[in-house]
């Protein structure tokens, strides 16, 4: 099974992704989704040698739901900084150390720091200790860490790597 | 109604988009001129792609969910670019407006990773 199937819920999402690329519901593009979710991460297997799992599907919508407002909020704020002008501006660079573990969770979090609000991730250190996070605009570097690890970094630990060591 | 809704969904799109645009020639380093792209487009797109899924859901029968993955994509996508950029300007010790972390604090094979 394990061998068959390697990654059950990365050929769901590419059988999904399937069906919406050519965006019609039809019976032989149910099967060759199928087919592809199974082809695909059974011809990769190698780049992907942990089985991704999902701890706690209820706190990934959460997760979501906040990722959703923090752009729209992020997004306001950073056109207000940018019409008021760049003189006001106090970029910082930060360092946030990482709690989590996991290539995919860790690479979620760049993902979301760079996504959101002000923040662009800029580095992560070759121990995959440290993330360097580049910000427009603030004044109090501790607290944007503070935000950035119990509003991002703890709900992904929960979500994907509880119980993981 | 629906024009008026799509209206704003576009005009809203359109003007997130261009103070993006405006943040890359109004922002003075490399670093902060990232930052407009990378947002404020986020949700001009964001909104432009909403308009798109509403008006095409509308027009033909069935439900228009391309715009689903160009979101997707675009949300992989956009941050990596981001933070290559950023990783890549590191290395090169551009002009910085805030003072930048130690050079490759960590290890000399930091461009491993």
């Amino acid at each position: 099974m394990r061998r068959l199937l390697p990654h059950p819920l990365l050929s769901l999402t590419l059988a999904f992704l399937w069906l919406l690329l050519v965006n019609q519901l039809s019976a032989g593009h149910l099967v060759l989704g199928a087919l592809l979710g199974w082809l695909i991460p059974f011809a990769t297997s190698r780049f992907w040698p942990e089985q991704i799992r999902i701890r706690h599907p209820f706190t990934l919508l959460r997760y979501l739901v906040v990722f959703v407002i923090d752009i729209v909020r992020g997004s306001f704020h950073v056109a207000r900084l940018i019409l008021l002008g760049p003189a006001r501006l106090r970029p910082m660079f930060v360092t946030v150390p990482l709690a989590l573990k996991t290539d995919l969770a860790i690479s979620l979090l760049a993902n979301t720091i760079s996504l959101t609000p002000g923040t662009v991730s800029a580095r992560l250190s070759a121990d995959k200790q440290t993330l360097i996070v580049h910000t427009l605009d603030t004044d109090d570097a501790d607290a944007l860490v503070a935000e950035i690890k119990q509003r991002y970094e703890a709900p992904l630990k929960r979500i994907f790597e509880e119980g993981h060591e | 109604m629906l024009d008026i809704l799509l209206s704003i969904l576009i005009l809203t799109g359109a003007i997130f988009t261009f103070i993006g645009s405006l943040g890359l020639a109004r922002l003075r380093d490399f670093y902060t001129r990232l930052h407009g792209p990378t947002k404020a487009t986020t949700l001009g797109v964001g909104c432009l792609l909403i308009a798109s899924a509403v008006f095409f859901s509308v027009r033909d029968e069935g439900v228009s969910l391309h715009e689903v993955l160009v979101t997707l994509f675009l949300f992989i996508t956009a941050p990596v670019s981001a933070h290559l950029l950023a990783k890549a300007a590191l290395h090169l010790k551009l002009k910085s407006l805030a003072p930048t972390p130690l050079p490759d604090s960590d290890t000399p094979s930091n461009s491993s990773d």
